[in-house]
């Protein structure tokens, strides 16, 4: 660093230091799992008031569509469980590149930890389309292209779940999910990808599009705000999960022993 | 209110599809919670085990879970 860079220079990079910092200890299980602790109850506290404020703006507040009519209201639910389905299986497939090139323990566990709320959400997401589809489509299911890739994804979530369980050796499992994860991540452009290049029931992107979306604001505002509400709940739930892992895969380290809850009468 | 709870004559698609998320978020949430007090109820069990085969250092028995 040189003594001649101005204020503005030597805080942006004591910024990136801390920054690096946080989340290279954050790869640290003790570290983690202390971290973890202290924000769970925070991440909770901001999923509650996201999701109380969805449901009510979109429940409540959002007109009547002129088409659709009130069916279109399960898309509040619907389209971000969908969007969370893609996300946390692209946080595995990540996950698993990290857990090839260097080995990080933590990556693995957190792929572990996300696997099972991957798989809630492609339900339902199912689920819900299906609930949708059957007052606007006339039927519960057609195996078209957006509804076909996301079930195939429902099913890479259960294999990846299968494998991991399957193979003993905690390693090796790592590796083997890591690859399955990484090979099943070409799925995922498919199902992003399909209402376009497939002519397909489903309808296109209302919010994902480079022009301008084709939801009207009072209803975009509380589909965002439901998607906010699933992203933190996922944070939430794979704290959770990810600290249990760690006390099962650490249970003979020195700091799982002496944690205060373990000692406690 | 009632027409509320109508949807419009969509009831059953709109509280299903509502009421299948709520359930399943709420399934994980409780199972997360269960499994972590489960997890240290074991660890509690297993430093037990191991003090009482004293201090020489021996597993004398591993939980497996």
């Amino acid at each position: 660093m040189a003594a001649t860079d101005g204020l503005p220079e030597q805080n942006r990079e004591d910024i990136y230091r801390h920054m690096w910092n946080f989340f290279h200890r954050l790869g640290s299980p003790v570290y983690f799992y202390r971290w973890a602790g202290k924000a769970i109850p925070w991440c909770w506290g901001v999923t509650a008031l996201l999701l109380l404020s969805g449901l009510y703006l979109g429940l409540v507040v959002a007109p009547t569509d002129y088409q659709q009519g009130d069916s279109y209201r399960i898309i509040f639910i619907h389209v971000p469980s969908a969007w969370m389905s893609m996300f946390i299986y692209v946080v595995i497939a990540v996950c698993g590149f990290i857990t090839l090139v260097w080995r990080m323990k933590m990556a693995d566990v957190m792929a572990r930890a996300s696997a099972p709320i991957g798989a809630m959400f492609t339900f339902t997401a199912l689920v819900t389309g299906s609930l949708w589809g059957k007052p606007m489509w006339g039927t519960w299911w057609i195996w078209d292209a957006r509804l076909t890739s996301e079930l195939v994804l429902l099913f890479l979530y259960l294999g990846y779940m299968a494998l991991l369980s399957a193979i003993e050796d905690r390693k090796m499992a790592a590796r083997a999910g890591a690859i399955l994860a990484l090979v099943g991540v070409i799925n995922i452009p498919i199902i992003h990808y399909s209402v376009d290049w497939w002519n397909t029931l489903h309808q296109g992107s209302t919010v994902t599009k480079f022009s301008k979306p084709s939801i009207d604001i009072s209803m975009l505002i509380p589909l965002l705000l439901m998607a906010l509400a699933f992203q933190l709940y996922y944070f939430s739930a794979v704290m959770m999960r990810a600290r249990s892992t760690l006390l099962i895969q650490e249970r003979r380290a020195h700091w799982v022993r002496e944690l205060p809850e373990v000692n406690a009468p | 209110m009632s027409e509320f709870f109508r949807m419009g004559g969509y009831a059953f698609y709109v509280w299903t599809s509502y009421g299948v998320v709520a359930l399943v978020m709420t399934i994980e949430v409780i199972h997360n919670v269960l499994q972590q007090r489960r997890e240290i109820r074991n660890l509690k069990r297993q430093l037990a085990h191991l003090k009482a085969a004293g201090s020489n250092g021996e597993h004398p028995h591993e939980s497996k879970t």
